[in-house]
């Protein structure tokens, strides 16, 4: 823009080129700078809130970004997140719970947006399957351990003993 | 011998699972709106801002909801099919131009053609997030009766018009 303007040169025409870039700039800046201030303050009334932040914070720390789908709500920078956030800070401020907020979500984006599935029949065995494990290594081992008491007591010959002719005559052993 | 083979089937399950796994695309979402009432919105024509078209206005007929942006690159590559798909006139594609200004997206379609009947204004997404939108380009099928029949994430491709939407729009219009 300016050089289009100004390239047409004489000295005084040149001179007051140099003056009206350096308003321009000025301008610019100025202009540029009111601009942010615009920006931070559209935002000032919602973020000043301290209480809806945390609440906003802590609710979105459990809610999954579809767009960098490995990262929160709460921490994702994606638009969508940013809009989604919006959208629930209107909601924090129009007295939804936590509860009605979730269930917004979820009938828009399904289940997948919960980091913490509801229990339900299809999550049952991923809510239940970590003890439904321990259960099962707890009783394998149970039985492991008494089958080899068991299997000492019962013919000496056929475990220990065993082991130990092993060991005395050198010939191999059960390793 | 069976000692060994509970560890092996144990295994065969695992793989069974993972396989599966490894067939589905984490980025495809499945949207619980299929089957159920699109939801309502009531947006300006994008060349229009007078003009408001509504959920209502589309009740009675069968029609694409085509979600895209100017800024959305994969829009780009689906735009070619979408042309030529409404040159079959099969069904009417409605656009939503999502998170977009009205002179970028009137220019982009200028340039590139245009395949909608029309398109709303969505400026700030609202109606997007209403409709599960994660990404652009999305495409929703919607039934005689207002009901969301199917959901493409994803540019629509020659191949998804023949294998999904043709079949679908026959059984909706029979």
């Amino acid at each position: 823009m300016h050089r289009t303007l100004c390239d047409r040169s004489s000295v005084a025409v040149a001179h007051i080129c140099a003056s009206a870039v350096a308003v321009a700039y000025v301008l610019a800046f100025v202009l540029g700078a009111g601009m942010s201030a615009a920006e931070a303050k559209e935002a000032a009334p919602l973020a000043n809130d301290p209480v809806t932040e945390r609440r906003l914070m802590t609710l979105s720390e459990e809610l999954r970004c579809l767009v960098c789908q490995n990262e929160t709500l709460a921490s994702s920078r994606a638009d969508l997140a940013e809009d989604l956030r919006r959208e629930i800070r209107e909601q924090i401020k129009g007295g939804a719970s936590d509860e009605q907020i979730r269930d917004y979500l979820v009938a828009r984006y399904g289940e997948f947006v919960l980091y913490r599935p509801r229990v339900k029949l299809n999550t049952i065995l991923l809510w239940t399957g970590p003890a439904l494990f321990i259960i099962l290594g707890v009783a394998l081992l149970l039985r492991a351990v008494r089958r080899r008491r068991l299997s000492l007591v019962d013919d000496p010959d056929d475990g220990l003993l065993d082991d130990i002719s092993a060991d005395v005559t050198g010939k191999g052993g059960h390793a | 011998m069976i000692r060994f083979l509970i560890p092996l089937a144990g295994f065969a399950i695992l793989v069974v699972f993972l396989g599966l796994g490894l067939q589905h695309d984490p980025h495809e979402v499945p949207s619980p709106l299929i089957d159920k009432p699109a939801p309502t919105f009531s947006l300006t024509r994008l060349d229009n801002p007078a003009q408001v078209i509504s959920r209502a206005d589309m009740l009675g007929k069968v029609w694409l909801l085509n979600v895209w942006a100017s800024w959305c690159v994969a829009c780009r590559d689906e735009h070619q099919h979408l042309l030529a798909f409404a040159k079959t006139k099969v069904v009417p594609i409605y656009g939503l131009n999502y998170k977009d200004t009205r002179p970028d997206g009137l220019a982009w379609l200028n340039q590139l053609g245009n395949p909608y009947e029309a398109s709303l204004f969505d400026p700030d997404g609202r109606v997007g997030i209403d409709y599960g939108v994660y990404g652009v380009p999305e495409t929703f099928v919607i039934d005689k009766t207002g009901t969301i029949r199917y959901k493409q994430i994803g540019a629509i491709t020659p191949e998804v018009i023949k294998e999904k939407l043709l079949p679908l729009l026959r059984k909706l219009n029979a």
